[in-house]
């Protein structure tokens, strides 16, 4: 099936609320955010707006680990100080996330640490106090003596049969090693023996911080009455929350009432459960005291999740055609001290194991894939997870290997992207239709790139150097059960589950188990929904993130809650679409098949006859008796979705200009060519788009979490770690195209994390094709101007010792 | 987040405020626009049990000329040094380097005295005062001094002023027009503290540099004047070569610490390309 190929125009911000007439559909339109004129106003409630109009509420402030590893001696404060440490916490189950492989190793995450310490930032007791202010107080007044021990710092040591244990547990493999994944295609080494060229090439990526605008921020309060808490949390997946933590403290669920409120970002950072926020609960149920935490920027570094680091050892087998025969692979994910509930350590790598072929016919398979140990901050999931990193090592290798074969960036690729559908990975992966081909020869075409060769050749005569960077990848989203299944969980998400009623005054309420933190989720369900029912968005409203409102469900992660809570809406609307036509129907005296539901009238086609949908909501509510045999009174209906997947896919182009003499990057362009299906709300994805390529932007040059020798982490602020402004962020070019997939049941594909996904890989492209006549090849995340610099410092003197012996 | 608990008092006039700093209050503390010590106590680094506010001072906020010297009141912001009409050689230099002082919002509050007190070595307006071998005039109820640029800087976050003194105004040198003054920095966003900051100015008289200052930031824990590279300049035919010459030598001369934004020989590699950069405006050759 060939694309369809759109170009988006900017949004146009003087644009009315509503277009005067109704367009023929409500999905495709770029439909403004209901959700934005309270959050740009003010009028928005996050935690800290719960916590300060909480006039009674204490405050608790975490103490935290200094030193890396240690054994706790003591943790003591002045009388009057309400210091709180593990032994008060007597009872809480620790936090262990579980896979049921043979090669995962389960290690248990303590509310606070009992007797060891195991990271810099890590909770080792908390106080309470009136104020903020004044917890802070008494976090001065703490004094907490822990004897250090050897910390593990670097995964490549941690495997070493002589180095120390992060966790004292029994590794079936090597030491300090979770889960160790091994896969190798039968043809495997014949492909490699038979290879025309074979690229050896080592890629790494640093620590980085999701980062969300808001900082992780909960607020406990207790009914007297009932003795019931309700914790208002900076959650993405609020009744997973509810479950980890009435584990925790062996509570009945219904006893429990998790909301998200206004969340302000998350991108995977707040979709794992919080050690604070467990002991918030316990705490304010044994106190019967509202407790509210509100975490600084600075903890947020320390202990808010970490993510990305790992390296790859890669081998790619090549033919003298640039058709990529096999691929190796050796990865080793440093994850820190714990495990991250519910997705486990196992997150990243795994992700690598199964998806590091990604949009390319590679036949031959090889990877070993590991999660290690450290005495570092647990990762969990961001925005991506490990594919920037993946597509950082395929991208990588097609440039390299395009070099060494003479071969330009497009035609490599072109040679070796999935063109036929489905297409079955080595890991069993099903592509579905996509246009990685399209989206390629799109990209290359707006970029003119022979054009661009001669700006280049010009532009190396003055001294300058410029370059450009393609990254072509497949995002894998809305995965229900059976992907996360296939890793085994112990709690296996996927499915989403909704629940729809129409009110006796025609408005339609949507309760949803995802939980949008920014994404515009409402806006876009409501156009869905309002294309199936002939009703206006505006008259949807969507609820969510409380659990007390919502059907169970998972929470938005992993690009999947448009492809699956919109498949579960537009079920549930299906279904409540024909009880409308049956009523509608019956009234009408007409066949069932001849009603429409359009702009708010249920009409007999081809006539003027109809009812207004708001009548057949008021008779199905308050004149049951008049409903069609065996209909029920009221409108309410439940669906739920659990789609195996799907694939969208993207190329991004960047073109940059290196600064020789200090390393900077500049990057004059970037383009993204993608395709996530139908696009419900166009304006909505372009800004998923813009965001996501900003965060990649971010991963490629800016941002990096840092240790020191002593497992210090030093980037503790936004002074030393460093988000890019607007002024550092290029005009990003977006094209969509739209490929047809009965991957899911609206057509759409998910198109959150692309952006993160693509971006590092173009820019390290670029950065690496401006700077080849010195040879240069760069490998690792982030390309900061002084890696940069001193890359280009070594070639250089490299060359001219090479022209001396000449 | 949240600053450890402290007295704050606001004075009319500035006898009241001087007689404030000498009332023995111990760590009593000036502010001016807050830009670098609200952030600082807000981490708990800074902890004043009193934060004296000068904010009323409306007298410090004047910038005058009197013959050859342009007196900068110490509560000038820094925004209004990036739109001083003043002309010549140090009008152009104020300019450029206000325009490289954080964010606009720092700008409108942040002020040049505020900047000096706080000492950072890689502030431009510490910079440009060695540069400019600026005098620095501070008072207390004893009287007033005038301390040299040169002997004002002590140490990263350390100046030469006493607890009870506080600065009101700086003298600047005007510049004639024989005088090219420029700066350049590297810093990894805009707005962010520069890893390596070069201001210079050199005389030229005849196509030949009679005079040269260069002050250098992000080397040294205090504004740091590079004699080896005035010394490469001093006498020789103003122009690239003579630029690229003089970065060599004050590159050679520093030595720079290393931290996560760069290591000393990094530091090294950006005199070499910014001393260049930040006097070529007029070096074209």
């Amino acid at each position: 099936m060939t694309p369809r190929t759109a170009t988006t125009a900017p949004a146009d911000l003087s644009a009315p609320t509503s277009p005067p007439a109704e367009p023929p559909t409500w999905t495709g339109q770029p439909v403004r955010r209901v959700e934005d004129p309270a959050i740009l106003r003010g009028w928005g409630t996050f935690v800290g707006d719960v916590a300060a109009r909480d006039a009674t509420c204490l405050y608790a402030a975490f103490v935290r680990s200094p030193v890396a590893a240690g054994r706790i001696r003591s943790i003591t404060a002045p009388p009057g100080v309400r210091l709180i440490t593990a032994t008060d916490l007597a009872g809480v189950r620790p936090i262990a996330p579980e896979l049921k492989r043979p090669d995962y190793v389960r290690v248990e995450m303590p509310v606070l640490a009992t007797d060891v310490v195991r990271f810099v930032g890590e909770p080792v007791a908390l106080v309470l106090a009136e104020s903020a202010a004044l917890a802070e107080d008494a976090l001065d007044s703490v004094a907490v003596d822990i004897e250090p021990t050897p910390a593990v710092l670097d995964a490549a040591a941690a495997v070493r049969p002589d180095s120390p244990l992060v966790h004292d547990a029994a590794f079936p493999g090597d030491p300090n090693t979770t889960v160790d994944a091994r896969l190798t295609t039968p043809g495997f080494d014949a492909a490699l023996q038979s290879a025309a060229t074979v690229v050896e090439l080592e890629v790494s990526c640093g620590r980085q911080s999701a980062m969300p605008m808001e900082a992780r921020a909960s607020h406990a309060a207790v009914d007297r009455g009932t003795g019931r808490v309700t914790l208002h949390t900076a959650t993405q997946m609020p009744h997973v929350v509810r479950t980890g933590i009435c584990d925790c403290l062996d509570l009945d669920e219904d006893l429990f009432r998790v909301v998200a409120p206004d969340v302000g970002g998350a991108f995977g950072a707040k979709m794992s459960l919080a050690r604070e926020d467990v002991a918030l609960v316990f705490l304010a149920r044994r106190l019967r005291r509202n407790i509210a935490w509100i975490e600084t920027r600075e903890e947020n570094f320390l202990a808010a999740w970490h993510s990305r680091e790992q390296r790859y050892q890669l081998t790619a087998a090549f033919t003298e055609d640039g058709v990529l025969t096999a691929l190796g692979a050796d990865i080793v994910a440093d994850v820190g001290a714990y495990s991250c509930y519910p997705v486990t350590f196992g997150v990243e790598p795994l992700m690598a194991f199964a998806e590091l072929p990604g949009p390319y016919t590679i036949a031959e398979y090889s990877v070993r894939s590991r999660a290690v140990l450290s005495n570092k901050c647990p990762i969990a999931p961001y925005r991506g997870v490990s594919r920037p990193v993946q597509t950082l090592a395929t991208e990588r290798i097609m440039d390299v290997a395009a070099r060494r074969l003479g071969l330009d960036p497009v035609t490599i690729r072109q040679r070796n992207l999935v063109a036929t559908f489905p297409h079955t990975t080595p890991t069993g992966l099903v592509l579905d239709q996509a246009s990685h081909q399209e989206a390629l020869v799109e990209a290359a075409r707006q970029v003119d790139l022979p054009g661009f060769r001669e700006r280049q050749a010009a532009a190396r005569a003055e001294g300058r150097w410029l370059g450009i960077g393609f990254s072509c990848f497949a995002e894998r989203t809305g995965y229900g059960t059976p992907a996360f299944a296939a890793r085994s969980m112990a709690i296996t998400p996927g499915y989403e589950r909704v629940n729809m009623s129409m009110d006796p005054s025609g408005g339609v309420v949507l309760r949803i188990g995802a939980s949008p933190h920014g994404q515009g989720l409402r806006t876009s369900l409501a156009q869905l929904v309002a294309d199936k029912l002939g009703l206006r968005p505006e008259e949807i409203r969507v609820v969510h993130g409380d659990t007390d409102a919502t059907p169970y469900g998972w929470g938005s992660f992993g690009s999947r809650a448009m492809v699956i809570a919109g498949g579960a809406s537009s079920r549930a609307a299906d279904t409540l679409r024909q009880r409308l036509i049956d009523i509608a129907a019956d009234q009408l005296e007409c066949a069932p098949e001849d009603v429409d539901l359009r702009e708010g009238q249920a009409t007999v086609r081809g006539t003027g006859i109809g009812r207004p949908i708001k009548q057949l909501a008021r008779l199905a509510h308050h004149n049951s008796h008049l409903l069609p045999a065996g209909e029920l009174p009221s409108l309410e209906v439940s669906a739920t979705y659990d789609p195996g997947g799907t694939f969208s896919n993207a190329c991004h182009v960047a073109e940059v200009e290196v600064d020789e003499l200090t390393g900077a990057v500049q990057i004059t362009r970037f383009l993204v060519v993608e395709d996530a299906g139908l696009l419900v709300n166009p304006a909505i994805v372009d800004g998923q788009v813009h965001g996501g390529v900003v965060q990649g932007i971010a991963n490629a040059l800016y941002e990096e979490l840092l240790y020191d020798d002593r497992g210090i982490l030093v980037t503790t602020s936004l002074m030393d770690y460093l988000p890019p402004t607007l002024a550092e962020t290029p005009d990003i070019e977006i094209i969509h195209l739209a490929s047809v997939s009965d991957a899911t049941l609206t057509g759409a594909k998910g198109v959150g994390e692309g952006g993160t996904i693509g971006a590092p890989a173009a820019v390290l492209n670029a950065v690496s094709d401006a700077l080849s006549p010195l040879g240069i090849e760069l490998t690792h995340l982030p390309a900061t101007p002084s890696r940069v610099r001193t890359a280009i410092r070594t070639a250089q003197a490299r060359l001219s010792s090479e022209g001396a012996l000449r | 987040m949240k600053p450890s608990s402290f007295d704050y008092v606001r004075p009319n006039t500035l006898q009241e405020a001087l007689e404030l700093l000498a009332d023995g209050t111990e760590d009593s503390k000036v502010i001016s626009g807050g830009q670098s010590l609200v952030p600082m106590m807000n981490f708990r680094l800074a902890r004043p049990a009193r934060l004296v506010d000068i904010g009323r001072l409306s007298e410090l906020e004047v910038i005058r000329t009197v013959d050859d010297r342009v007196h900068v009141g110490a509560r000038v912001r820094h925004v209004q040094l990036q739109n001083t009409p003043l002309g010549g050689p140090l009008g152009s230099l104020l300019r450029r380097s206000a325009a490289l002082v954080g964010h606009l919002p720092i700008r409108t509050r942040g002020t040049f005295g505020g900047s000096l007190a706080h000492s950072d070595a890689a502030s431009e307006w510490c910079l440009l005062t060695r540069l400019l071998d600026a005098e620095i005039t501070v008072r207390s109820i004893r009287g007033e001094r005038v301390i040299p640029a040169a002997e004002f800087f002590v140490s990263v976050f350390t100046t030469a002023m006493e607890p009870d003194e506080l600065l009101t105004s700086v003298a600047l040198p005007v510049l004639p027009d024989d005088h090219r003054t420029g700066i350049a920095e590297f810093a990894r966003r805009a707005g962010d503290f520069a890893i390596v900051a070069v201001l210079g100015d050199v005389t030229v008289s005849d196509g030949t540099v009679t005079a040269a200052r260069i002050a250098i930031g992000g080397v040294d824990d205090k504004p740091f004047r590079s004699a080896a590279a005035e010394k490469a300049l001093l006498g020789g035919t103003f122009g690239l070569d003579l630029l690229q010459s003089a970065a060599e030598a004050a590159a050679d001369e520093v030595d720079p610490p290393s931290d996560a934004h760069g290591d000393a020989v990094y530091r090294r590699d950006l005199v070499r390309a910014l001393l260049p950069r930040a006097l070529a405006a007029g070096a074209a050759a």
